[in-house]
């Protein structure tokens, strides 16, 4: 056909948009993230009122010795553990309840969790926001509590954002778990059943080794996911509650950087969260070639 | 066995009804009157629905304009991204280069940094950029098309690889020995068949750049004609005294698009995918 040069300077041709937004847009950026996190880069330095700071690792010093950053951080894996165990449980236990109801209600169901998946967050916040408003909230008048705010306290503020974000991430999991539960032929599970194996032997025994490359797939999505959840924890905290008390990483990166004009610093917070997730991500890897999964 | 399975049934529509819940709600304060929706005893229904809080939303709200703008940008960056990923699918794919596998790898890395953490640079990157072109600086929409441009090619680009792999080589040839340049097959044969691949990509971009909360808001600090929905949604919602009606009309007006296309992107797909198979 056409010669291998040809070949070559056609891929180029087709790859060179690509490239090029590829390279500026991400490249550049993630390079540019570790440069300013070395300097000292408020808002005197953006204006060009003061000149730049080489500090080096100085951000980074003043992070892991600050109070504030080990909390947040702790409040981040606690608020991200909470989220992946609700999320893989009711996940779990709706596929597994999809596979044992007629055609009807499974569509009822998987309807309905559509429709949570799809709902953009800020609008699902703001819905949850209103269910649970301290006057005018469906909960608070069901339950007898005028007044009472969700919002105000520490730990019911984070419940509820958690609940929040486990209701539009569920899905993923429900709807994933379903289809693996499907692709696992009948002959299997009946040839356990001549074998005289109960269904709860049969789904400990046969299904869960079946399964497990696909859980640890979704569990480490999950994972990932809610370790940088912003908008719900921005929009439903206002912005990280009363004092910062409901702050998460993302969410701390970005009032140091734009609420507090210490870009340097919000870049440092940056790195880290990339660092963590990193780690996740090679741990992901290594769990998926263990399980014989291919790339 | 029978029993059973009704209980579970039963259990399956209780928790359809428990997760839809939240979107009942949403629809029905938006079109209940002010007045029961400042209530201090809620009711699940109305007998008077009315459009009154959509009218305040468009209106006092300027809602239209919003949705306008996050339309704007949205199908902006579908159209570019999935040119973009396009060309690069199909050389990735139907050529033989150098680095070609070092490429993929690179789409895959590049698939797994956390955006989210790259609001400093981009900002800077942005505002630099606005210094010479304005229309894509910050507080433009520019500046949304071109992040969320880069954010969805690396998964648009591998999603069209498998797309593009699967139209016979056989084509290919046929379509060279009718006289067909590189040009002519890649946009008159190529092109029409991962049409269907082409719209469940573009689905899923569309939905990224139209949910962002995160850079909308981090970009357009002070140009209020041009925030999107999200942000315009999120300056609504006060410590307090909300008009509860026109957010929850506002949050209707912004699910639905969303949900249209989930919906939408499911029978393409199938129909797209039961079409190759008969073809």
């Amino acid at each position: 056909m056409t010669t291998a040069r040809g070949q070559g300077r056609a891929a180029l041709a087709y790859l060179s948009p690509a490239l090029l937004v590829l390279v500026a847009l991400l490249g550049y950026p993630v390079y540019q993230l570790v440069v300013i996190s070395f300097f000292d880069y408020g808002q005197e330095q953006v204006s060009g009122g003061a000149p730049l700071e080489f500090l080096g690792l100085g951000n980074y010093s003043t992070l892991l010795g600050s109070a504030k950053f080990w909390s947040v951080l702790g409040q981040t894996v606690g608020f991200a553990a909470v989220c992946v165990s609700g999320t893989l449980v009711v996940g779990a236990v709706l596929a597994v309840l999809s596979t044992r109801i007629r055609p009807w209600a499974r569509t009822c169901l998987f309807l309905a969790a559509l429709g949570a998946w799809a709902t953009p967050a800020v609008a699902g916040s703001t819905i949850w926001l209103f269910l649970f408003d301290a006057n005018f909230g469906l909960v608070n008048s069901l339950l007898g509590l005028d007044g009472f705010s969700w919002t105000y306290g520490k730990w019911t503020a984070f419940g509820l954002v958690a609940a929040e974000v486990i209701w539009c991430s569920f899905p993923f999991v429900m709807i994933t778990l379903y289809a693996g539960i499907r692709a696992i032929p009948t002959e299997v599970l009946e040839a356990a059943a001549l074998d005289g194996a109960s269904g709860w032997r049969t789904a400990r025994s046969v299904m869960l080794p079946l399964l497990r490359p696909l859980l640890i797939v979704v569990t480490i999505q999950s994972i990932i996911w809610d370790f940088k959840v912003f908008t719900q924890v921005y929009v439903m905290t206002g912005g990280g509650g009363i004092a910062g008390r409901n702050l998460v990483l993302n969410v701390y990166a970005y009032q140091e950087a734009f609420a507090a004009s210490e870009y340097g610093l919000g870049a440092a917070i940056g790195v880290v969260t990339t660092l963590i997730l990193l780690a996740i991500t090679v741990f992901y890897l290594r769990a998926l070639r263990r399980s014989g999964e291919v790339l | 066995m029978k029993a059973s399975r009704s209980l579970a049934e039963a259990v399956a529509v209780v928790a359809a009804g428990v997760v839809a819940f939240p979107l009942f709600w949403m629809v029905l304060t938006a079109v209940k009157p002010r007045g029961e929706v400042i209530s201090t005893e809620p009711r699940p229904w109305t007998t008077r629905p009315t459009l009154d809080s959509f009218v305040r939303a468009l209106t006092v709200q300027d809602f239209g304009r919003y949705f306008l703008n996050s339309v704007v940008v949205a199908v902006a960056v579908v159209a570019l991204s999935m040119l973009v990923a396009f060309l690069a699918a199909a050389a990735l794919t139907r050529l033989r280069f150098r680095g070609r596998t070092t490429m993929l790898v690179m789409l895959l890395v590049v698939q797994m940094v956390p955006v989210e953490a790259l609001t400093v640079p981009l900002f800077f990157l942005m505002r630099s950029v606005g210094q010479s072109v304005p229309a894509f600086g910050l507080n433009h929409l520019g500046s949304l098309v071109l992040v969320h441009l880069a954010f969805s090619l690396p998964f648009a680009i591998w999603m069209l690889r498998g797309f593009v792999a699967a139209v016979p080589v056989e084509l290919e040839e046929a379509a060279t020995l009718d006289g067909a340049g590189r040009f002519r097959f890649l946009w008159g044969v190529l092109f029409p068949l991962v049409a269907p691949g082409l719209v469940a990509t573009s689905v899923l971009s569309f939905i990224h750049a139209w949910n962002d909360f995160l850079f909308a808001k981090t970009f357009i600090i002070s140009a209020a004609d041009n925030q999107t929905l999200p942000l315009a949604l999120q300056v609504f919602v006060k410590p307090d005294d909300n008009d509860w009606g026109a957010i929850m009309a506002g949050s209707t007006l912004m699910t639905i698009p969303v949900l249209v296309f989930f919906v939408l992107v499911q029978r393409r797909l199938v129909s797209g995918l039961a079409g190759s198979v008969k073809g």
